[in-house]
């Protein structure tokens, strides 16, 4: 196990945000790059990653439908980058809640899209929004709202 | 018992076990790997979120037994309450209330010691048609 625990991600705590730095751990380590999770897209509060579709996600064999936790996953990572991206600076943070509406499944072979928007930070807390889409925006596969609480630079 | 629910291949991909029945709920147990880890040595929340959801999910299939559509998630909403460490990992789910179309269940996970909770959840879980609808 200690070969787990010593790694480390190579992200420069306490400078810039850069989300090429992100986008490279995300498709060599952890749980993103088991899921398949890239980077899509980015603005000046959200960013957007993809979750490709794959047999292993399934939650059912004979549909090929995805289980919801690879959703919750990809909300929570394009949630949790979009406070760095609001906070500018690679300090940590850590999700507190998260709630995820589901509005239908994703359909079996299309790569979903989950956009993570940090609408508000306050000393303490970020407040995220996001939705999980499989072609356009307007019809989102699932919401999801919740808060991180905001640590600071010298617990990196 | 435990024959009324079979792990999806998500699960099963990310080592997800059951580990046992508390009577009639499957209590799931899953080692630490690299697959599930976040930040470094440290769960993924969404890989602990996923892991309530399929316990929340077994507990309503057992509770069913063979009757029952397909299950569908309406909603979760999941509290994490501290950061899930490099360790075997449990949860389980309870049945709140079981209508003839709606499942409000809860679910809760936690490491060496199930006073201290990592993470808790509840979900609101439909049940399809027998017709798939």
């Amino acid at each position: 196990m200690s070969d787990i625990t010593d790694e480390r991600m190579p992200l420069p705590f306490g400078q810039a945000f850069d989300m090429s730095a992100v986008a490279g751990n995300m498709s060599k380590m952890g749980h993103s790059a088991w899921l398949g999770v890239h980077f899509h897209a980015e603005g000046d509060d959200w960013i957007e990653l993809a979750l490709p579709w794959k047999a292993e996600l399934a939650a059912d064999v004979e549909t090929g439908i995805i289980a919801s936790g690879p959703i919750i996953s990809l909300m929570d990572s394009a949630t949790g980058i979009s406070v760095w991206k609001k906070r500018g600076t690679f300090l940590p943070h850590v999700t507190v809640d998260l709630r995820v509406d589901y509005m239908r499944a994703a359909r079996p072979g299309r790569t979903v899209i989950g956009r993570g928007e940090c609408y508000r930070l306050t000393r303490s807390f970020a407040f995220i929004r996001g939705i999980a889409y499989d072609e356009t925006p307007d019809d989102p596969v699932a919401h999801v709202v919740g808060s991180y609480i905001l640590l600071g630079g010298d617990q990196a | 018992m435990s024959d009324a629910f079979t792990l999806p291949p998500y699960a099963l991909g990310l080592g997800y076990e059951i580990d046992h029945m508390e009577g009639a709920l499957p209590v799931l147990a899953c080692e630490f790997t690299r697959d599930l880890m976040g930040r470094p040595g440290f769960w993924h929340g969404g890989a602990l979120g996923g892991m309530l959801e399929i316990a929340a999910l077994g507990a309503v299939r057992t509770h069913l037994g063979a009757q029952g559509g397909r299950l569908k998630p309406v909603n979760v909403s999941i509290q994490f309450l501290r950061g899930g460490l490099a360790k075997r990992t449990y949860a389980v789910g309870h049945i709140v209330r079981a209508g003839r179309r709606l499942v409000n269940v809860t679910a809760e996970a936690w490491q060496d010691d199930r006073a201290r909770l990592l993470a808790t959840a509840q979900l609101q879980v439909m049940i399809g048609r027998a017709n798939g609808e």
